[in-house]
């Protein structure tokens, strides 16, 4: 009896081990039906919000382009996230929001700014401020923290021989900015010898003008006057008697908005008998036409005109990709959005998030490195006109697409301010007029 | 070369006046009251954007603005001294430095918040006069011809009024003054206004003719102290002339070097004067 107790808690014992122990995978039963396709897809992955990172210049000097320039970016990532965002290969919907500050337009507070915007804003990809000067200082910290950063209303080209390799520029390089301008003169003024170039002593003026006196001097031109003055410059009496004293037959130079729409104002006072003016940055802002006859007969070179015609067709001939809304669709939904006629620098933020938007759809991923594959890749036409960038190291990001055109201001039949495109010729929609 | 010359001279002269007139508010409030005011610049920013509004906002024309500028900078400086001043009168340098500076940093940071640093401009066109190869704009001719018309009435007020004979000899000896039956405290108020005053219609006539920001008072703060030491500490009369030096140096210099010279070429002259003439070219007047 005791005997079969034992055995009894015996085989007990091993039941309850063998129903504890873990169950063996079960081999498919041979006669299982294949699974059906189930009705239900796997979840597509949740929509993406892309943080775009940069600074803007609310308050001073580079107020009046920065705020354009911003104007643009916000105009193009509204327009993308009203149209349901970039959509990838995986499905995953991307849209874009934005976080900014106010750099003062101080080089200062950029590099302190869009640290905070990398580091602590978990910005993915970064829009420059305005200026080549700032712009300088934000590439520094974009390139520290492996961000792609879109560079617009930033031409100087020694931006881009720093060995940056996620910096890419939107605009035409500062040593093309007037260069133009000379030329137009040789075709339109041949008798314009002497030129005076007066300029503010910063890091984009001083790359445009030292490359047009050499272009000047090879093409036969004497220079009478070579000066900069500083940032900041308010009275510009002193170069205008010297300008006067050497009695050039055409000025360039100037530097930004503030400065360039002064000297204009002053040049017009002292009544500069100058039969050409072309200055930087300043003429081509609608804004410019508040100095009324001061105004008239002034030249600037710009980025980018509402008149200018880049189309899908013009696209499809020259064998590049057509990216974006045409000229006049851009113009018109700026004028909706703003209330205004839309500059070059607003162009220049739009296209820069057109860029942006356009490599990531290449690279079909936010990833850096695949979108800085795709944008040394590009060569894409829009309604700024075309895009591509150097993917050399040696000056690496560096736009050589894109060219400028030229403006003046003149009068129309009606006596209202107007400004036309003089240069290049082909693109012409009026003739130039000395002052 | 003459011509640029004749030029740069009178384009020295006009702007050297109206220097002038900015630092002798500078130079009458350390006269009176030995008080170096280092709100100073930003009260000229004050005046500029005083006449900007005027014309902006209210439509007035700037020379009548300037009037109210003169007007409410005096009132201001009255409430500068009254506030921030005063209790530290007879106390060390050190103690008025840094109540000056503080109104400096007050001023300074509300300006900013309202006004932002963007450049304004008062948009007003009197045409330009020209003879020869000097051409003058017609806003810096009447802030010029302003300018000294302030200032023989200035000279007018301190010697043929009451108050300004009070000015004068609470300047020259506050104690006896008081002694006297001066009412020496409302004589440093108003000093002061009339000092602040001086430097809101510097402004205001400053902003006829270039743009301006807020922080644009800081540049003619410097020059006012370079002319207070070239035309003597506490000598108004001499701020003017000390401001046509300056003015003229200006206009000069670029004729035959670099624009950017010039500050170098002011503060050089600055420290040679303090290191071989203290007392300024027109000697100091207490």
């Amino acid at each position: 009896m005791k005997r079969f107790y034992l055995l009894t808690a015996l085989f007990l014992t091993l039941g309850l081990l063998v129903a504890c122990a873990p169950a063996a995978p079960s081999a498919p039963a041979a006669t299982a039906a294949p699974a059906a396709p189930t009705a239900v897809q796997p979840a597509a992955p949740p929509p993406q919000v892309i943080t775009i990172g940069y600074t803007v210049s609310q308050t001073g000097k580079y107020n009046v382009e920065s705020i354009r320039q911003t104007n643009g970016l916000k105009l193009w990532m509204k327009q993308v996230n009203e149209a349901g965002g970039i959509k990838l290969s995986d499905g995953t919907i991307l849209t874009f929001a934005d976080k900014s500050y106010d750099d003062e337009s101080n080089t200062d507070r950029v590099q302190e700014l869009y640290t905070r915007l990398a580091a602590q804003d978990s910005a993915q990809f970064l829009i420059s401020p305005y200026s080549s000067g700032l712009t300088s200082a934000a590439s520094v910290i974009a390139e520290q923290y492996g961000k792609v950063m879109i560079t617009t209303g930033a031409a100087s080209d020694s931006n881009y021989t720093q060995g940056y390799t996620g910096v890419y520029q939107a605009y035409t390089p500062a040593s093309k900015y007037l260069t133009g301008a000379v030329d137009l003169l040789k075709s339109d003024a041949p008798a314009v010898k002497k030129l005076a170039i007066v300029h503010e002593n910063d890091k984009f003026s001083t790359s445009v003008v030292d490359a047009v006196k050499l272009y000047a001097e090879a093409q036969g031109y004497e220079i009478v006057l070579f000066e900069g003055y500083d940032s900041g410059t308010t009275d510009f009496a002193p170069f205008i008697n010297k300008i006067q004293q050497s009695a050039p037959d055409a000025i360039l130079g100037g530097g930004h908005f503030q400065d360039g729409s002064t000297f204009a104002r002053q040049l017009a006072e002292k009544k500069v008998a100058a039969a050409y003016v072309a200055l930087l940055v300043a003429p081509p802002e609608p804004t410019f036409a508040e100095l009324g006859d001061a105004a008239v007969g002034i030249i600037g070179p710009s980025q980018w005109e509402p008149q200018a015609k880049f189309t899908a067709a013009a696209a499809k001939g020259a064998g590049l990709t057509w990216a974006g809304l045409t000229g006049e669709e851009y113009v018109a939904t700026y004028k909706a959005a703003y209330g205004e006629e839309p500059s070059y620098h607003a162009a220049g933020g739009y296209v820069a998030g057109l860029i942006l938007g356009e490599a990531i759809k290449a690279a079909d991923s936010t990833d850096s490195v695949k979108v800085k594959a795709a944008l040394d890749k590009m060569d894409l036409l829009t309604f700024y006109g075309r895009i591509k960038f150097e993917p050399g190291a040696a000056a690496h990001g560096l736009q050589i697409g894109h060219d400028m055109v030229y403006v003046q201001w003149q009068r129309d039949a009606a006596g209202s301010l107007v400004k036309e495109v003089i240069w290049p010729k082909e693109g012409r929609t009026a003739n130039p007029i000395t002052r | 070369m003459l011509g640029q010359l004749l030029a740069s001279l009178t384009d020295g002269l006009l702007i050297g006046i109206v220097y002038g007139l900015a630092a002798m508010g500078l130079t009458l409030i350390f006269g009176v009251m030995n008080v170096i005011n280092l709100a100073h610049g930003p009260i000229i920013a004050l005046g500029m954007f005083g006449v900007y509004l005027g014309y902006t906002v209210l439509g007035l024309n700037p020379f009548v603005g300037l009037l109210l500028v003169g007007v409410l900078g005096l009132l201001l400086g009255v409430v500068i001294y009254t506030v921030a001043v005063h209790r530290v009168i007879n106390a060390p340098h050190l103690s008025s430095l840094l109540a000056t500076f503080s109104v400096n940093m007050i001023i300074i940071g509300v300006g900013t918040s309202i006004f932002s640093t963007s450049f304004r401009n008062v948009d007003f066109n009197l045409g330009s006069l020209s003879l020869g190869p000097v051409t003058v704009p017609g806003t810096r001719l009447a802030a010029a011809l302003l300018a000294l018309l302030v200032t023989a009435a200035l000279y007018l007020f301190l010697r043929r009024t009451r108050p300004g004979k009070y000015v004068r000899a609470v300047a020259n000896n506050r104690t006896a003054a008081g002694l006297m039956g001066i009412p020496a405290t409302r004589v440093l108020a108003l000093s002061f206004g009339i000092g602040t005053a001086l430097a809101a219609v510097a402004g205001g006539l400053i902003a006829m003719s270039l743009p301006f920001t807020i922080l644009s008072g800081g540049a003619y703060e410097l020059k006012s102290f370079v002319i207070v030491v070239l035309g003597g500490l506490g000598n108004p009369i001499g701020a003017l002339a000390g401001g046509v030096v300056l003015g003229l140096i200006e206009g000069i210099v670029p004729v035959f070097m670099q624009t950017t010279w010039v500050p170098v070429l002011e503060f050089v002259l600055f420290v040679l004067i303090l290191l071989l003439r203290p007392q300024g070219l027109f000697g100091a007047q207490r």
